[in-house]
């Protein structure tokens, strides 16, 4: 693995008009992993996506690829929007969309040849959706798009991913169908970033992670970044379920007492939360 | 056997070289209309078509006070000028205020269509000749096309042709995903303003044949019925060049049967007539396709449960 990070995101800020959405992002995945991207709603996830791949303007900030300008480098980086983005409506076929993954070689002047095909072939059957390939877009299930957009990023041939939560809404064999794909992708040596709202999914999918809420909360390996105290940093006192995200399998020696008892305060200060509180209390004694 | 007269009748039309050339004019612009409006349809922009041709008004009122007579081509540019204006507040407005899209497309439409009313009253009171004419932008006014407004429809139809085909993928992207084709650095800015301008165009040199309020109709009932006929944007963007044409056509020589009957008018409803039809019987998304799958449909079900049945 090499020492330069793939993603190397440096004071990064954007002001939409009225509110700032991200405030001084400073962050840095490494190469081959499959990153997490999670926050509370709001949070600023997708922009920050967009932010880095310059397609909401940012008040500040650089963004480096493989040590390089992201603007330089941009051929090495496939974008995998959120489904709601475009019209499935739209009049074109599974391998329409697909091959549009190669238009970034082509150009405005050229059409795809063989080789594009090919490529969008391969892509469509990593992703399990050959047999689709002549059918119109919108006869897919939620799925079954996410798929497509994820066989139109394979036919980038990309070195870097920026996935858009690409398991909102899909069913459980496309959740896996896609899980196995980003994992061969990083066994490949790609890397992988992806905007995320699971939070029980967050240990077993990724190896790296970055918490935000219009700040960087937490960044780096899940052992480190990814603990009640940075999730209670990021969602504050809407979190209900940390004790179910801490218990049994995680590692014994970051099961602090402190957990509970933030557990504990977390539902104490809320108002709304009054019922859950005691029930807290009685859960994790040890807390009092 | 009475179908032969009037068809030889319909033909004879055509020697008649005004009628030559509405028929051309009215074909070129369903032409244009039917591919700039299917790209239009697809971005979900089919209002901004409409609100650029009220928003023309202004324009051509302006070119005639400057030159003091009717020149297709100070036409075009004066009514390009506007619509293209309102087409870029339409977009900035919502962004600088709080006002909503469509709420910004009936602001700037009204608002263009009300200057350009008032200006067409004072070019009214002018007594210039040639200004007979102008007030026939609103409905249109087919038969006064004359060999020149002709050469520039066909002028602005090859331009589209040749800036939609040349580049065709690359419109297709830029249509379905632009968030995408920025990130493979395709220049979906410069194209957005190129499309506009092509809409600007189209929209222009459609105000006399068609007029103001109907132009809309031809950017929209066109790609609409080759909708419902295809799921492949090629094919889509052909038939819906097609069926304007081919409405401009139809319409122009219906018009011709009955004097007095209105071109534009005409035009429209030969559109919306394939549109219906389409809407009935298209093969795929047609009513009565449909209508008849779910009856398929439910025969098998039928069939299937029955058969489990010992």
């Amino acid at each position: 693995m090499s020492s330069t990070p793939a993603i190397f995101v440096r004071d990064l800020s954007v002001v939409y008009p009225g509110h700032v959405a991200l405030e001084n992002v400073t962050f840095e995945v490494p190469q081959g992993v499959l990153a997490g991207l999670v926050g509370p709603n709001g949070a600023g996830k997708s922009t920050l996506l967009k932010a880095v791949l310059g397609l909401v303007p940012r008040v500040s900030g650089e963004v480096y690829v493989f040590g390089k300008p992201y603007e330089t480098i941009r051929h090495r980086v496939a974008y995998v929007p959120q489904r709601e983005e475009v019209d499935w409506d739209f009049p074109v076929t599974v391998r329409d969309v697909v091959l549009m993954g190669r238009y970034g070689r082509l150009g405005l002047f050229r059409r795809p040849g063989k080789d594009d095909f090919r490529a969008a072939e391969a892509a469509l059957k990593r992703v399990g959706m050959e047999k689709f390939r002549h059918r119109q877009i919108g006869e897919l299930s939620g799925g079954q798009r996410q798929r497509i957009f994820i066989a139109r990023a394979l036919a980038q041939e990309a070195d870097l991913y920026f996935l858009d939560e690409p398991f909102a809404g899909v069913d459980a064999a496309s959740e896996r169908a896609i899980l196995e794909v980003l994992r061969e992708l990083r066994r490949e040596g790609k890397t992988i970033f992806v905007v995320h709202h699971d939070l029980q999914t967050v240990r077993e999918y990724f190896d790296w992670i970055v918490v935000l809420n219009r700040r960087v909360i937490a960044a780096g390996p899940l052992s480190l970044a990814f603990t009640s105290k940075t999730l209670d940093d990021a969602y504050g006192g809407r979190l209900l379920f940390l004790d179910r995200l801490f218990s049994g399998e995680f590692p014994s020696e970051l099961r602090e007492q402190k957990t509970t008892l933030a557990l504990a305060e977390v539902a104490a200060n809320s108002p709304l939360q009054k019922e859950f509180s005691a029930e807290a209390v009685r859960t994790f004694p040890e807390a009092r | 056997m009475r179908v032969i007269p009037v068809l030889a009748q319909l033909l004879s039309l055509f020697s008649d070289p005004n009628v030559r050339w509405v028929v051309g004019g009215t074909f070129f612009l369903g032409f244009s209309a039917g591919i700039v409006g299917s790209f239009a349809l697809l971005r979900r922009q089919a209002l901004l078509g409409d609100a650029m041709s009220h928003a023309a008004l202004p324009g051509v009122a302006l070119a005639f006070l400057f030159l003091l007579r009717k020149e297709s081509m100070a036409i075009l540019v004066g009514a390009s000028i506007t619509a293209g204006l309102a087409a870029y507040l339409s977009v900035r407005l919502p962004r600088w205020t709080r006002v909503k899209p469509e709420t910004a497309l009936a602001i700037v439409l009204t608002t263009f269509f009300g200057f350009g009313t008032v200006l067409l009253t004072v070019v009214a009171k002018t007594q210039s000749a040639g200004q007979s004419g102008l007030d026939s932008f609103l409905f249109g006014q087919a038969a006064s096309l004359v060999w020149r407004d002709v050469q520039v429809m066909g002028a602005v139809a090859f331009l589209i042709v040749l800036a939609i085909f040349a580049f065709f993928p690359a419109w297709k992207l830029w249509a379905f995903d632009p968030l995408y084709a920025r990130t493979l650095h395709y220049p979906v800015r410069a194209m957005d303003i190129f499309f506009t301008l092509l809409l600007t165009f189209t929209v222009a040199v459609g105000l006399e044949a068609v007029g103001v309020v109907l132009m809309s109709a031809l950017l929209i009932t066109p790609p609409l019925t080759a909708r419902l006929l295809t799921d492949r944007l090629e094919t889509m963007v052909i038939l819906a060049g097609g069926i304007g044409g081919f409405s401009g056509v139809v319409g122009t020589l219906l018009s011709t049967t009955y004097p007095r009957f209105p071109t534009g008018p005409l035009v429209v409803l030969t559109a919306s007539f394939w549109f219906v039809l389409a809407w009935f019987f298209a093969p795929k998304r047609g009513l009565v396709s449909r209508v008849f799958r779910k009856r398929y449909a439910a025969s098998v079900q039928h069939d299937n449960t029955g058969s489990f049945v010992p």
